[in-house]
């Protein structure tokens, strides 16, 4: 772990940003061979889109003069980011099995390079795909002003950019897609019914209310949902800043441990 | 960055009690125990064992991959806990599984692998064309690795090796699974590369005619430390009577192992 010697800072730098560039390059043109599963990825949040939405046309769910599309679609973004991004761990699962991993790092590559590559990949797929799915939502009847869309897209990508950290660190730590699967299971199904992606936990009782408190995720939905309503200035936007620099922070961290203490 | 390792004029690998100890669920696993050998500059060292000896573990703790929990070593004359950046230049890596994504094609891993090694663009796409010329995979280039026979693929994981010309070259066990062809023609590719470039080969092996065809010598590996070492006809006269005893007798009396029914064949013929 202790360089030896002195590495010229600049060198130092030029040499992770095109290792990053590299590894990006590479797994964004891996994602380009497979468009199906771009597609495939989409598929949950426009089914609820197609066939949950239409229920909840009658329903005020979030402040008067706001549709029930204004709460749905940032529930369905942050469901896309969290399914989409816990699920990335699967791809150097494989890789590991085909020897990739090893090939890699016996080379002189940035070992910051070989993860930050990978979860922009991921953040830049997630990001498109959310922009699908918003155009999608329109077609339905969502209106809401593009600064808050926008702001959604930047939560979708900061919660990506936490989570895959996270998913990568685990499969670097199992060895078999049958030690992954159950434990990201058991972490997203709990996080979007507790945080309230599909309808806002103020509609529930109290103590179910109160529980979801302790999930990061709520935060983020409650400022997206605020900044659709085109409402910057909530606390809710505050809280969700703070959640997902909070929780970005701590997952790139410990990401970063799992890679080194792996990367020897 | 521009450190620069000297390794002596002989030797070009040196290890001194080298160790690694897992620990799993069951308790601690001595994958391999205190390991002392020396490979000299452009041999071809068989290290030969059977399955489990801990061969794969002693190369993944010589290619920097795995952290030795015990002793010390050198390769290409940088040491493996203080420089390991300077093993990584200094050598070069063919793990069993090999290292290629199946979706991807042969020239983009070959041109991926040199920008790795910190290649510019132009360098990368000379390299690749200059290995695939010299491996015979020029008319695979855009073949996806899937593609290709298992012959071909060994000689894609060669080539990936040998990109950034490695003073050292580990091979884990880089002929199972082929045909016999494959296997011999893998055999003739090696010595033409050490012949070429003088480059220093580690391979490990369970296959004792691999190790007599191909190794200058031998280091006999078994349940994590060095039971024997010499060339393949010394280890035979040694150990089994004569150069003309097969190395099958040699390893046997030399483990004093697969007399036991149940040893079933440590070693592959
Ligand atoms: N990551 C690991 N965790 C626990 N035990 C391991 C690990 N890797 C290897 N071993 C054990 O170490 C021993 C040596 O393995 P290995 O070096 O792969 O042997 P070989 O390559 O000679 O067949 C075996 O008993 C193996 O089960
Ligand atoms: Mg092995």
């Amino acid at each position: 772990m202790s360089p030896s010697r002195p590495v010229p800072l600049s060198s130092a730098l030029s040499g992770f940003l095109s290792d990053t560039a590299l590894i990006f390059g590479r797994y964004a043109r891996q994602t380009l061979r497979s468009r199906l599963q771009m597609l495939f990825g989409l598929l949950m949040p426009l089914l609820y889109l197609l066939f949950f939405g239409p229920l909840l046309t009658g329903l005020r769910l979030g402040p008067s003069g706001t549709s029930s599309w204004q709460s749905l679609v940032p529930g369905l973004l942050l469901q896309l980011g969290l399914f989409g991004a816990a699920f990335c761990g699967f791809g150097i699962l494989i890789e590991k099995q085909y020897g990739v991993v090893e090939r890699m790092r016996v080379t002189p590559v940035s070992r910051p390079a070989l993860l930050l590559g990978r979860v922009l990949r991921d953040t830049a797929v997630l990001v498109l795909q959310s922009g699908l799915l918003v155009a999608a939502a329109v077609a339905m009847g969502l209106r809401a002003p593009l600064p808050g869309i926008l702001i959604g897209f930047v939560f979708v990508a900061v919660l990506t950019v936490a989570l895959a950290s996270l998913s990568y660190a685990l499969a670097l730590k199992v060895s078999t897609p049958q030690e992954f699967a159950p434990v990201v299971n058991a972490v997203t199904l709990p996080s979007m019914l507790l945080s309230g992606l599909l309808l806002p936990m103020a509609l529930g009782p109290v103590w179910l209310d109160a529980l979801s408190h302790v999930m990061p995720l709520r935060y983020l939905v409650d400022a997206v949902r605020a900044a659709f309503a085109g409402d910057y200035t909530a606390p809710a936007m505050l809280h969700g800043v703070l959640a997902a620099l909070a929780l970005a922070a701590v997952s790139v961290v410990l990401c970063g441990r799992a890679f080194r203490k792996t990367a020897a | 960055m521009w450190s620069l390792c000297f390794s002596g004029a002989m030797a070009v690998i040196t290890t001194t009690g080298l160790a690694r100890t897992f620990t799993s669920a069951r308790g601690p696993v001595e994958a391999v125990r205190g390991i002392d050998l020396t490979v000299r500059r452009g041999e071809i060292l068989g290290f030969l064992g059977p399955n489990g000896a801990g061969k794969t573990t002693t190369l993944r703790m010589l290619t920097t991959l795995l952290t030795p929990t015990g002793g010390s070593a050198t390769v290409a004359g940088c040491d493996l806990v203080t420089d390991p950046a300077g093993v990584r230049r200094g050598s070069g890596y063919v793990a069993q599984s090999g290292g290629v994504d199946p979706s991807v094609s042969v020239r983009e891993e070959l041109i991926t692998q040199g920008r790795l090694y910190r290649l510019t663009k132009a360098a990368a796409a000379d390299r690749a064309a200059e290995l695939a010329h010299d491996l015979g995979l020029t008319d695979l280039l855009e073949h996806r690795t899937a593609a290709l026979s298992g012959g071909q693929r060994r000689r894609l994981d060669l080539a990936l090796g040998l990109t950034h010309r490695p003073e050292v070259l580990f091979l884990d066990e880089p002929t199972t699974g082929l045909d016999p062809g494959s296997r011999a023609a893998l055999w003739e590719l090696v010595r033409r590369i050490r012949a070429e470039h003088g480059t220093t080969v580690f391979l490990t092996t369970h296959y004792l005619d691999e190790a007599d065809a191909l190794a200058d010598r031998l280091v006999i590996v078994d349940q994590g430390v060095v039971v024997a070492e010499g060339t393949p006809d010394a280890l035979k006269r040694a150990h089994a009577g004569s150069a003309d005893a097969s190395l099958q007798d040699a390893f046997l009396a030399i483990t004093g192992r697969g007399t036991a029914p149940q040893d079933e064949a440590p070693l592959a013929v």
